[in-house]
């Protein structure tokens, strides 16, 4: 074995998963993940706990994982984290704890997140039940959005024995872990709804089809149904267009519904009512993961597919496990791409997307290199779909319907870091609400934050 | 799980229920609608809020059977129960924002065609119980596809039923109704609603606009999450893209881009599809105006 680099892990061949939606990962077992473990050099000043949003204990759990007691391991990991099967798939781990492991330095870093997808999917499949939370304390808190902002400051309060009901505006809980992010990276059935269900363990009550701002308001819940505070994890769900002509036309959506209509309403399984029009030749405009996740699963439903993306391949916001990802499964990358009109036939339907050749000239306040368009570049690409994966900002719903809560210019609702209190006393945020579109261990930690914000505020009270 | 405490056919796949769905009983407001799920694997389909009794806790729904998800629904009965009921969505009626001292100083019109007969009635409701008397046309394919009338009769002014083929009543369409009323027997009226299938308020409002009326109506594009998330319902008012779930889906009918609007709802409407429903549902009609091409 080759200490410097990772234990390989096995995947689906790209070739069969570009035509299934199972997932493309399929993680260590326990010899992998025993070996992986061997080359954590159990750092007394472990820089990877730092690099991990909810300081995860990464040394501890891992040395647990090399003496072979995984359910050791899923106590310190559970400690810091209420979805561990999630983080270990989806985190951006290379800019995280693995960015900054120390075994990185000459080597691969360790393998972090698959080795906590390990003993997070060893658990589940161990039926290992988290641990009993403390008796009730009479304290009533809601939260809105079971994203995973919510869940973790739900989790977190009803472990010290809050009595805590999640509001949530569709008919499953998980936020974009199940409308959003895909079967194939990350499985619903099993990984996200264990992890939901070991919330509920704790006692935290979903309340699903409550659509806070229409159905009732935080004042209500405040005022007239008896709870103490509130925590928002609303998300930034809003999606973005371009504004440029011919983007109503039919087979254009937002990268959004498509995956809703995928994901959430499952259109891609037999047997379910709602439809998606999959389409034939699919442009996905944009680079980010969602564009991934959009582009990945146009493809698994039998398009061809494109994405095109303004700048070049090192500015693709996406992970590079998922570009890699995506390139394996034949997804064709027009980089340095600009669309500028979608064309429509005499029926309303997309037939063609006119785009411009980009250029890149100098860095930008953001540090990349600002695109400009090359003079008479004007191209058509021929198709019939069009995706729109531009980001998302978050719905205003609730910042228009609450009394007394902030906004910023982006609609982002605005809580302070330390404790994500907003401007309305008693009411706390955080996530993508407050931050914009970000990732979900970021949302997870101000979730803990938001829920150590309101256990102080209702000690004092 | 949201209860189903009445269950009616109105008129030939034409139902009306009566559903369990205490907090939404408790906020909603005439205008706005609910997306119900009808099991596990259905879709979410929005529907109007045709009734709301806040005591009891339950919402009146009407809907006409259109696809496999309609068509399933119409198979529940009394006690059965929808998975889901989400609501109320979408921006209440304009009118709810004025007074009612100017509402009454305000002659309005309501234009209903087929089902939309059912959104309009509470409107008629709630300002006949605030003393305002609206007049209402009603627009149905023919006799045996009227709902409503006694309900609708009971609190309208001025009641008007006329349909496509003459069975009942007057012979016509509902805008040879709004002409008659305002060109020969000099109707003056500040506001127009309509509800009905888009092609229907199309032409209600190319009509109005010539009238020179204000005129309100209610798109009903498909949707998917009806909170914002998704972008499937947008449409194009004035120039500017709306998301009809959360900025509608009322709106001004002079400044909606109906073409596309009605080039949208069919997206999901395969020509394969669309035999197949004709096949399945012979000559029913999808709305009630003879103009909605719904059995073209
Ligand atoms: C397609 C896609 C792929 C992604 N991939 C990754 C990835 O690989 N790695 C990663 O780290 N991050 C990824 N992200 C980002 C990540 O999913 C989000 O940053 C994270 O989910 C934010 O969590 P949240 O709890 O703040 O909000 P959300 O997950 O958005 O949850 C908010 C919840 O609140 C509900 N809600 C909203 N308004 C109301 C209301 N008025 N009343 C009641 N409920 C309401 C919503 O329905 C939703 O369920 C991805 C995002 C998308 C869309
Ligand atoms: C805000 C709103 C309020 C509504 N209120 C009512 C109501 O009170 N009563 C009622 O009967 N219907 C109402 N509708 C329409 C209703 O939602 C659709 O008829 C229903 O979703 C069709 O479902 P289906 O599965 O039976 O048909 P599908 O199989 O989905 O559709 C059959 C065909 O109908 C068309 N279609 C799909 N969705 C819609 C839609 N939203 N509107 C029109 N055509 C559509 C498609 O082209 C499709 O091919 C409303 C829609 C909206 C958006
Ligand atoms: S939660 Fe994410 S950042 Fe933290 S250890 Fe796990 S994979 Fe790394
Ligand atoms: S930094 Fe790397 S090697 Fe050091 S403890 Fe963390 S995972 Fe192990
Ligand atoms: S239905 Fe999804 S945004 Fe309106």
């Amino acid at each position: 074995m080759d200490v410097m680099k990772k234990v390989p892990v096995r995947e689906q061949d790209a070739k069969v998963r570009a035509k299934n939606f199972e997932e493309v990962c399929l993680g260590y077992n326990k010899e992998e993940a025993m070996e992986e473990a061997i080359r954590c050099l159990n750092c007394k000043n472990a820089k990877c706990v730092v690099g991990c949003p909810v300081s995860i204990d990464i040394p501890g759990f891992i040395q647990e994982v090399k003496a072979g007691n995984i359910e050791e391991a899923a106590k310190i990991i559970g400690k810091s984290s209420a979805l561990p099967a999630v983080c270990g798939r989806v985190c951006p781990q290379e800019t995280q704890c693995e960015g900054v492991c120390i075994r990185g330095i000459k080597g691969e870093p360790v393998s972090i997140g698959k080795l906590e997808r390990f003993v997070a999917d060893w658990s589940r499949e161990n039926n290992i039940e988290p641990e009993a939370p403390k008796p009730l304390n009479g304290k009533k808190v809601a939260v809105i959005g079971s994203g995973p902002a919510g869940l973790t400051c739900a989790g977190d309060l009803a472990k010290e024995g809050y009595d805590v009901t999640i509001f949530e505006a569709l008919h499953e809980p998980g936020g974009v872990l199940v409308y959003g992010i895909p079967e194939f990276r990350l499985p619903k059935d099993t990984v996200v709804k264990h992890e939901i269900d070991n919330v509920k363990k704790l006692g935290v009550k979903i309340e699903t089809n409550v659509v806070i701002g229409k159905s009732t308001t935080i004042d209500e819940l405040l005022n007239e149904e008896g709870f103490d505070a509130v925590f928002i994890g609303s998300g930034a769900g809003l999606p973005k267009f371009m504004g440029i002509p011919g983007e109503n036309a039919n087979g254009v959506f937002s990268a959004n519904e498509y995956l809703t209509r995928n994901n959430l309403m499952k259109a891609f399984m037999h047997g379910y009512d709602t439809p998606i029009l999959a389409g034939q030749k699919v442009a996905v405009v944009g680079g980010g993961n969602v564009a991934m996740d959009a582009a990945r699963t146009a493809l698994r439903l039998g398009a061809e597919v494109h994405i095109v993306y303004r700048r070049s391949e090192e500015e693709l916001p996406a992970r590079v496990e998922e570009v890699h990802h995506a390139k394996e499964e034949g997804i064709i990358f027009d980089l340095l791409t600009n669309p500028i009109e979608i064309l429509v036939n005499e029926n309303g339907w997309v037939k063609g997307m006119k785009c411009v050749k980009m250029e890149l000239g100098e860095p930008d306040a953001s540090g990349r290199r600002r695109p400009f368009e090359v003079k008479d570049s004007e191209f058509v690409i021929e198709l019939d779909t069009v995706i729109m994966s531009l980001g998302t900002s978050p719905n205003p719903l609730i910042s228009s319907t609450t009394d007394g809560l902030e906004v910023n210019k982006w609609q982002c609702i605005v809580a302070d870091e330390e404790h994500g209190k907003t401007t309305k006393e008693g009411v706390y945020a955080g996530g993508d609400a407050v931050t914009g579109a970000a990732t979900v261990i970021l949302a997870m930690e101000a979730g803990k934050i938001g829920a150590k914000g309101i256990m102080e505020f209702l000690e004092n009270k | 799980m949201y209860k189903i405490v009445k269950a009616e056919e109105l008129a030939k796949n034409i139902y009306l229920m009566e559903v369990e769905a205490k907090r939404v009983a408790h906020s909603c407001k005439p205008g706005q609608f609910v997306i119900v799920k009808l099991d596990e694997k259905g879709e979410r389909i929005p529907l109007t809020i045709c009734d709301y009794d806040r005591e009891a806790g339950t919402i009146t729904i009407v809907f006409q059977t259109l696809g496999a998800s309609t068509q399933r629904m119409a198979e529940l009965n009394v006690g059965d129960s929808f998975r889901d009921f989400s609501g109320p969505l979408g921006c209440p009626s304009e009118f709810l924002d004025e007074s009612i001292e100017e509402l009454k100083g305000k002659k309005m019109l309501f234009v209903a065609g087929g089902v939309g007969t059912a959104p309009v009635y509470p409107q008629v409701k709630w300002l006949h119980e605030n003393g305002i008397e609206a007049d209402v046309i009603v627009g149905s394919k023919s006799k045996d596809m009227l709902i409503l009338e006694k309900e609708m009769k009971a609190v309208a002014g001025n009641l008007y039923i006329t349909t496509d083929d003459g069975s009942y009543e007057r012979k016509g369409l509902v805008t040879d109704v709004i002409k008659d009323l305002v060109e020969n027997q000099g109707k003056k009226y500040d506001v127009v609603v309509a509800i009905g299938p888009m092609i229907m308020m199309k032409f209600v409002s190319l009509l109005t606009k010539e009238l020179g009326l204000h005129t309100i109506v209610s798109l009903n594009p498909i949707m998917v999450d009806g909170t914002g998330m998704c972008g499937a319902c947008r449409v194009t008012v004035d120039g500017k893209v709306k998301f009809a779930c959360v900025d509608g889906p009322e709106f001004d009918g002079h400044l909606i881009n109906f073409d596309e609007a009605m080039k949208r709802q069919q997206m999901y409407k395969s020509d394969e599809g669309r035999a197949i429903l004709k096949l399945q549902e012979g000559d029913t009609h999808h709305g009630g105006c003879g103009e909605c091409g719904g059995d073209e």
